[in-house]
């Protein structure tokens, strides 16, 4: 029986350093590695032994692309196991920061790493040169939301105002008015960037997802929610361990999750558009529809239409948090630290980030679990890839290790976050 | 009008001698050399081209690896010479320097003066703390980029 294996060593255009390793004999795929080399970060063993209050910022150096969403998930589990509750303004401005990360975080996938794949370049740079003026657009959306991030947090990246509690300093409405001009634009270029985004080539490739995502009653979800999937899934963050396992993998050096129920799952832009489709804002669900979306979309090659549309809400949302904003009386609440555990998830990027901490009485950390969205994602980027090559099998070998890269880009996979680096072996024998 | 001098420092001080370009830029700061702004970016490489956008003359300081002694030090002038394809600026993430640099060349995003200053790193594991070599290479820099203002002083109008 004729076979083949078909390698990338180097993936680009990914957040990190791994490989792809594809086995097909005859006209079946045997095997499909998502290979992550990156060595692990022990960041769970680092976190012991230090007090709850510097969890963020140290979870924040995870990931260059999402400190927000470690800091996030940090914070709220802190206050979970502290039963603080942080409302009102406290709680607009971290969506409002949530916002600036989604925006920076996004406009770079769509414009810098995505976007070349279906218009047939092998990057921004070769794309630059025939579409200057779209390039230099989603520069400038991911300065507004640099802007933010600066704004709220201090700098683009790392933010230093964000604590457990709260922030250490809270804007004034006027300080915040300083971004909506520049907010204002950014919305026009985000509904051009669905528009744009909805034109691009994409195969045929539905797939029977388990989508799994938060979903709040009255918001699309940033920070806070029940955790829930179209398989009737319905938990708050405690349940999580109850429900989804980790398991090591000879070949990865990241842990891989999986459902107990269920096996594989979905986490990221596709399942919180899914699920979560009757939260959007009046325009950015008119914009989904006009793009050709319906309320789920289950090809993840459309995934940079979904994250276009997220990147309309989040200037949208930012928009509207800022007009109803007053600067509260104090930029924190105050905390009574106990011994217990806390936990949190809230929506990074890529989806789910899940943090649980125990703690002792005087808030040391005793051990830390944090599973970022990578890792959550691997065995479906690896389903993906084996029916996307088995309906593909005679595709030329260069044109399919493109597909396949592309199609694990759908993904947008921090490998940063999952452990670091990505590269692509497909073998036929 | 004296042109404006932004040195930026790139890298991650949580891997090892990935901080050369964040230790070279937060010496040169303690130095207040006249003119001069001082930025670090710590990952994302296409945040270098709205950070130079206002600048004249703009220098860059990373580590980088490509196989030579650790502690080399490579000097460059981007606007006239690309960068080596041996060279690995060790970006974690996918957009890197190298990157950010030849898209604003596409773009005509280019500041008037751009010097990439590259030290060869030797170790980028987890942790904090540079090689002796790359502790050295970084002094060295640091001394170089000093004479900059007080020489573009001197320089006639």
């Amino acid at each position: 029986m004729k076979a083949k294996t078909i390698k990338v060593d180097y993936l680009a255009r990914v957040e990190g350093e791994g490989a792809l390793y594809v086995k097909i004999k005859g006209d079946k795929v045997t095997d499909v590695k998502l290979k992550i080399f990156e060595p692990p970060r022990f960041f769970e063993a680092l976190l012991r032994g230090r007090m709850y209050s510097e969890a963020p910022d140290i979870t924040a150096r995870i990931c260059g692309i999402c400190p927000v969403a470690y800091q996030m998930s940090a914070v709220h589990a802190m206050e979970h196991a502290f039963g603080a509750v942080v409302d009102g303004q406290l709680r607009q401005l971290r969506r409002l920061l949530y916002c600036g990360e989604w925006i920076e975080s996004h406009t770079l996938h769509i414009y810098m790493l995505h976007a070349p794949d279906f218009l047939g370049y092998p990057d921004a740079m070769h794309m630059a040169q025939d579409y200057p003026d779209i390039v230099k657009r989603g520069l400038h959306m991911k300065k507004a939301g640099n802007a933010i991030v600066a704004f709220l947090g201090g700098r683009e990246v790392h933010p230093v105002n964000v604590r457990v509690g709260g922030f250490y300093r809270a804007p004034s409405k006027q300080e915040l008015g300083q971004l909506v001009e520049q907010l204002k634009w950014g919305r026009d270029a985000a509904l051009e960037t669905v528009r744009w985004t909805a034109q691009l080539p994409f195969p045929d490739f539905e797939q029977n997802y388990a989508f799994v995502a938060l979903r709040h009653p009255a918001e699309y979800p940033f920070n806070e929610g029940r955790l829930v999937s179209d398989q009737g899934l319905d938990i708050t963050a405690q349940g999580y361990d109850d429900h989804f396992v980790e398991e090591h993998v000879p070949y990865s050096n990241a842990l891989h999750s999986t459902m107990k129920e269920r096996g594989a799952y979905f986490v990221g832009p596709l399942a919180r558009y899914s699920l979560n489709f009757d939260q959007l804002s009046p325009l950015a669900q008119e914009a989904a529809c006009t793009a050709g979306l319906g309320p789920a979309c289950r090809n993840p090659f459309q995934s940079i239409i979904v994250r276009s549309v997220e990147v309309l809400y989040a200037f949208d949302e930012a928009l509207r948090i800022i007009e109803g904003y007053e600067r509260p009386e104090q930029p924190a609440v105050e905390l009574h630290p106990r011994a217990s555990v806390g936990y949190a998830i809230t929506e990074a990027p890529r989806g789910i980030l899940y943090h649980r901490y125990r703690l002792n009485d005087e808030g040391l950390i005793l051990d830390a679990k944090i599973v970022p969205p990578t890792s959550q994602n691997q065995k479906t980027i690896e389903n993906d890839l084996r029916h996307y090559v088995a309906q593909a099998i005679d595709v030329l070998e260069e044109q399919l290790t493109w597909q396949c890269e592309q199609a694990i880009r759908n993904y947008d996979p921090c490998i940063s976050c999952a452990t670091h680096f990505l590269k692509l072996h497909i073998e036929r024998e | 009008m004296q042109p404006q001098i932004l040195l930026i420092g790139i890298g991650n001080e949580y891997r090892s001698d990935d901080g050369a370009g964040l230790a070279a830029i937060r010496a040169l700061k303690a130095k207040g050399l006249p003119g001069t702004h001082f930025k670090e970016c710590t990952s994302d490489g296409a945040d270098l081209i709205e950070m130079w956008s206002k600048a004249q003359i703009v220098i860059l300081i990373d580590a980088v690896s490509s196989g030579a002694h650790a502690g080399t030090i490579y000097r460059f002038d981007a606007r006239t010479r690309s960068i080596p394809a041996c060279f690995s600026f060790h970006s974690t993430h996918a957009f890197g320097l190298a990157e950010a640099i030849e898209l604003a060349c596409e773009l005509n995003l280019l500041p008037p003066i751009l010097i990439v200053y590259a030290i060869e790193g030797k170790n980028f594991a987890t942790g904090m703390g540079l090689s002796p070599e790359v502790e050295k290479a970084v002094q060295q820099v640091v001394e170089r980029i000093s004479q900059y203002p007080s020489t573009l002083h001197d320089r006639p109008a």
